[in-house]
């Protein structure tokens, strides 16, 4: 049978989401995908399912759905309290819902983006080969939009009651907090910019805009200047590359940033780091950037990355 | 005068290869040459290539690939572009409809220009164009060099809505917006050409490194 949640209610913003679109960003498409690509990831190895499966991701505010029959879901995260039924469930964990069932998923106050997996993925239309959603294309996931009341989302797996009662336990996922630490690798263009604002990047402050989506993260602290009048043409961009814009403000390159842009990049935060800033609160999270070398951030990655192979049962 | 090629990282899972540093056809071919070198080869590890006017950006997965595998590779690539001599790029025509209710720009790039409206015409559709590279939106070619004598700045506050279809200019490039998006560009015609399907086996018309003709349509 087939296991279909109802979307009740959202208050945010909510996207299917898979592992993103690759092979078509030379053409101009962004990659879109999870801004937390650890929790995205822990939300399908908690099922079980293949790696990248299509999930469902919310952001910025609430969302309650209801089961239409039996199912497991697995429910990660930062910043959500997680209510099934009568009862609260801590997140990073698989569950059984009974038909008829409330899921709710309460915005608290620190972190950001929640991911819901059902079995085997959830069931869309695959366009360019990925189901992510690319809201300013108006394609992918359903129907190239964010989810809405009366929206079904269907499992393209049937489930198993020994999927439930799953854990991660907290020591093997990245270390979120208020205010993290990020590992920048330095360059393409960080020789662009005149000394003294080189170390007042590396050792500021920032806080994140609220201005902020899913295209980047405006960053908001001491503007960086620039040594000439150099005229960067057009080059390929990635998620965590960080522009400067000709107002100094930097900016981070997040999930559905473009595929190319002009501005000169005074370096890339470490995919290993990408979690705590995606996670990171607009307006109150503060954040600050240290200098890491390719080597030790791709060490790094593999390190934590590692974390999604202990899962275990809860207790 | 020879610019040194340069291998930089973007951060722990791409790698800029700059070949160049400014907008020129025969460094924007060897990106192309070198983005096709590395399709063809198909290693392990690369997630796909991004061309640009003078650089390549290789995306690669870091638990596959090492910083200093895929450096290795890339430096053997690019002795190996200059090498190989260049594909025949392919060639396409793209009908358009200048100016009145398609062109509202084509006025005042004349008059910038000091021309009369027929003459950035024919200027405009006597060149062959290549596609340096596409962003911005899915499927919006960057393309040039414009003649001189129709350069025209862009916009300095842009559109909200510019149609998908219409062929404008901005400094020496030329394009075509390939989906409705906010525009700042001077917009002097339009072509019922469709750039980008989604649900199409062929969702791309364009891709980088192709030629293009503008021609007047026959209406």
């Amino acid at each position: 049978m087939k296991m279909t949640i109802e979307v009740l209610e959202v208050n945010g913003l909510a996207t299917i989401q898979d592992s993103g679109r690759t092979s078509w960003r030379r053409f101009g498409v962004p990659a879109s995908g999870p801004m937390d690509v650890f929790a995205f990831q822990a939300a399908n190895v908690l099922l079980g399912n293949p790696g990248g499966c299509a999930a469902v991701e919310i952001g910025l505010g609430d969302v309650s759905l209801q089961a239409a029959q039996d199912c497991v879901i697995a429910v990660t995260g930062v910043g959500y309290q997680l209510s099934i039924y009568i009862w609260e469930f801590p997140l990073w964990g698989s569950f059984f819902v009974r038909a008829g069932w409330k899921i709710r998923l309460n915005k608290t106050d620190h972190g950001m983006w929640a991911y819901l997996a059902v079995p085997g993925g959830v069931r869309t239309p695959s366009i360019l080969g990925s189901q992510s959603t690319y809201l300013r294309g108006a394609f992918g996931g359903l129907e190239g939009r964010q989810l809405q009341a009366g929206d079904r989302i269907t499992a393209a797996s049937h489930f198993s009651y020994e999927l439930a009662g799953q854990t991660l336990p907290a020591e093997n996922r990245p270390k979120y907090q208020e205010n993290p630490i990020l590992g920048v690798i330095m360059g393409p263009q960080w020789d662009y910019f005149t000394k003294e604002s080189i170390e007042t990047f590396l050792s500021s402050e920032y806080s994140i805009s609220l201005t902020s989506d899913r295209m980047g993260y405006r960053l908001e602290g001491p503007p960086l200047t620039q040594r000439g009048n150099k005229e960067l043409i057009s080059e390929g961009m990635t998620f965590g590359a960080i522009q400067v814009p000709s107002n100094g403000l930097p900016i981070v390159s997040m999930a559905d940033g473009p595929s190319t842009g002009g501005y000169p990049k005074i370096g890339a935060v470490a995919s290993a780091d990408l979690p705590l800033l995606a996670q990171c609160v607009p307006n109150q999270s503060r954040i600050r950037f240290r200098e890491t070398t390719v080597t030790k951030a791709q060490e790094k990655y593999r390190a934590v990355f590692e974390g999604l192979q202990k899962i275990v049962p809860d207790e | 005068m020879q610019f040194k090629p340069r291998i930089l990282p973007l951060g722990d899972s791409s790698l800029l290869v700059e070949l160049g540093d400014e907008i020129d056809m025969a460094v924007n071919q060897r990106v192309h040459a070198l983005a096709h070198l590395i399709e063809v080869s198909s290693i392990n590890g690369i997630i796909e290539t991004v061309p640009a006017y003078a650089t390549l950006l290789v995306h690669y997965d870091p638990l596959v690939l090492s910083y200093i595998q895929i450096k290795n590779y890339l430096r053997e690539k690019i002795t190996q572009v200059e090498e190989i001599s260049s594909r025949k790029p392919r060639q396409l025509e793209v009908p358009v409809r200048y100016g009145g209710e398609y062109g509202p720009d084509l006025e005042f790039v004349a008059t910038h220009c000091g021309l009369r409206v027929e003459d950035v015409i024919r200027i405009h559709t006597e060149q062959i164009y290549t596609i340096f590279m596409m962003g911005f939106t899915p499927g919006f070619p960057y393309m040039g060099k414009l003649d001189n004598a129709i350069i025209t700045p862009r916009l300095q506050t842009p559109r909200t809505r510019v149609p998908a279809g219409t062929v404008a200019i901005a400094g020496s490039q030329t394009g075509i917006y390939s989906i409705d998006s906010p525009g700042g560009w001077r917009l002097i015609g339009w072509t019922p050409l469709r750039l980008f399907s989604p649900e199409s086996e062929t969702p791309f018309l364009f891709s980088p490194g192709d030629e293009v003709k503008f021609i007047v349509e026959r209406p």
